[in-house]
């Protein structure tokens, strides 16, 4: 797979990354390092084996449904740089 | 040209757990902002999510009642993406290995039953809540909904009109209430719809460029938007223009859909198995357990409605709409087993009627199936006409004597006149005042019997029995 410097600047967008010429340069050189490397590894046959889904083979524990957390939101806004009406305030994200 | 429509439905339900799906706080609705959002639900650093059995219990439950594959190993997901009510920056959901793969639900449209295949149903957390007036530029953001858990539904797009969709929403909407997974309180945003529409030209086996309209949460706004959607695609085709893949809204005021994001500039959501979370093993005894709590479902009582009482389709169809409609009619019927037609009329009828007319549920019920059916079993033995039990009927509905219907029917006297004697001796009456209407009867004037019939039954004041009057008139005028 061949990646360009457009392929780039879009994955940059797409994960909210600012990014200027010399840098998107200098990032394809890398990615492009990774891309190989995966190329590499996919030339392994894997038909037979069973996609693992973690690393551990151990099952979830679940817990009952229960409410056992209390209301801690002054103690966890105390950390919040805006606060008001109870509500966090972030800046202001609709287009 | 002709066109059809097709439609795929994915339906966010929010499972009735006490607890968030992988957090202890309270999903109660209508807290105070925030106190019900915990560290886990806040994704400060170093917490870790521990999965709601509740909530995996839910999932198989539909899974079981749809006839779904039950997937074990299932595994948890992260969809990523940035939103501030997303503090996480992504969303624990299921991609591979959803817990319910496959099934099927059956809908009546017009009498005419058709199978909508799911494709699958999967677990996943809420985000929070973004209000984006009235701060100073800022938005404010309550995180109480962050991870409510949902069964997102997804249907295959074997739906091809508005009426389609909205009826398979229905029944899916019934369905998880009938099986205690879900409230169903759209309001609330409890049941929520996304429409996937695209249209081809009838006849076509490949599908159209679809739209998907986000966030449908009343069965009339998925009409509508399906329909305004439908229309707008096949006006620009026909207008040599193609379909953009993207994701539309829906506007209830202007009645339109628009534009939210196109295909473009969609999140590649990069999911990848959740290493925070372990394949959740779902053994086949726990599945026999959940299996054996399940109610009769909609389905199956809906057929035994026709095959036990004799009632049409339509009739089940409507008895079974609520469990708790569906179980009113039983017990009512309970009592009278001969008389399932009438009881089914008269839920259908007066009891539906005046719950509408006063917006109450049938749980909510002044009259108890007990007292209707000691109604319905005066009009059967004859006590009391159909109309004079309308009467007995708002009586009970006031709550007036008791509720006793024989009570009212003695206090109001509406008790029909049976007596063969005392009708007869009103019809001998009522001919011999008549006599011109007699003798035109007997020229073969059919029209004249029903008038000497309205004439007797205002001579007793509507309290004859009707087929009483009328043997005995057919007998005396026959004579």
């Amino acid at each position: 797979m061949t990646l360009t410097v457009n392929d780039v600047k879009r994955i940059a967008d797409l994960a909210y990354i600012e990014i200027d010429k010399d840098e998107a340069e200098a990032t394809l050189t890398q990615l492009s390092g990774i891309f190989n490397l995966i190329e590499t590894m996919q030339a392994v046959d894997t038909s037979s084996v069973e996609p693992m889904s973690h690393a551990q083979s151990v099952v979830q524990r679940l817990r009952e449904d229960e409410v056992t957390e209390t209301d801690q939101r002054e103690l966890c806004q105390s950390i919040a740089p805006q606060v008001e009406a109870g509500l966090y305030l972030v800046p202001q994200v609709i287009e | 040209m002709q066109w059809e429509i097709v439609i795929g439905l994915e339906v966010h339900a929010q499972l009735s757990t006490r607890s968030k799906i992988f957090s202890g706080a309270s999903t109660a609705y209508g807290a105070a902002p925030n106190t019900q959002a915990c560290v886990i639900d806040l994704a400060l650093p170093g917490v870790l999510p521990v999965l709601n059995k509740g909530a995996v219990e839910r999932a198989i439950k539909l899974g079981l009642a749809v006839g779904a594959k039950i997937n074990s190993p299932s595994i948890f997901a992260r969809k990523n993406y940035f939103y501030p009510d997303l503090p996480k920056g992504y969303q624990i959901s299921q991609f591979e290995l959803p817990v319910v793969q496959g099934g099927s639900i059956r809908i009546q449209v017009n009498g005419i039953e058709k199978e909508i295949r799911l494709t699958r149903a999967h677990l996943e957390e809420d985000a929070g809540k973004s209000l984006h007036e009235d701060f100073h530029g800022m938005s404010g953001i309550d995180l109480n909904r962050a991870g409510t858990p949902l069964l997102e539904i997804v249907s295959e797009p074997d739906m091809r009109s508005s009426t389609e969709a909205v009826t398979y929403a229905k029944t899916l909407h019934s369905l998880v209430r009938w099986i205690g997974i879900c409230d169903g309180n759209m309001q609330e945003g409890s049941f929520r719809c996304d429409a996937n529409v695209s249209v081809r030209p009838l006849g076509s086996e490949k599908l159209g460029t679809r739209c998907e309209i986000k966030n449908l949460n009343s069965f009339r706004f998925l009409e509508k938007a399906i329909d305004f959607e439908a229309r707008r695609q096949i006006e620009i085709i026909e207008e040599g223009g193609t379909i953009r893949q993207e994701t539309r809204l829906y506007d209830a005021n202007k009645d339109e859909t628009r534009t939210m994001r196109t295909k473009e500039d969609a999140n590649d959501y990069r999911y990848f198995p959740d290493p925070d979370l372990l394949p959740l093993e779902i053994p086949s005894m726990w599945i026999d357990q959940l299996k054996a709590t399940l109610p009769e479902l909609p389905e199956a009582r809906r057929s035994r409605y026709i095959s036990e009482f004799g009632l049409s389709a339509y009739d089940a169809g409507v008895l079974t709409s609520t469990r708790e409609l569906a179980d009113y009619f039983e017990s009512t019927v309970k009592q009278l087993p001969a008389q399932a037609k009438l009881c089914a009329n008269w839920i259908m009828g007066e009891i539906s009627g005046q719950l509408n007319k006063e917006g109450i549920e049938i749980t909510d019920c002044p009259v108890a199936s007990i007292q209707l059916a000691a109604l319905i079993a005066r009009i059967s033995d004859g006590t009391i006409s159909g109309k004079a039990a309308k009467i007995v009927f708002e009586s009970l509905w006031q709550g007036e004597l008791n509720q006793d219907v024989d009570a009212i029917i003695e206090t109001k006297g509406l008790k029909q006149i049976s007596d063969g004697g005392a009708i007869e001796k009103l019809v001998d009456e009522v001919l011999a005042a008549n006599a011109q209407q007699v003798a035109d009867y007997r020229n073969g004037k059919e029209k004249a019997f029903n008038s000497l019939i309205g004439q007797i039954m205002k001579a007793t004041q509507g309290k004859a029995n009707p087929a009483h009057v009328n043997a005995i008139l057919k007998k005396k005028l026959g004579g």
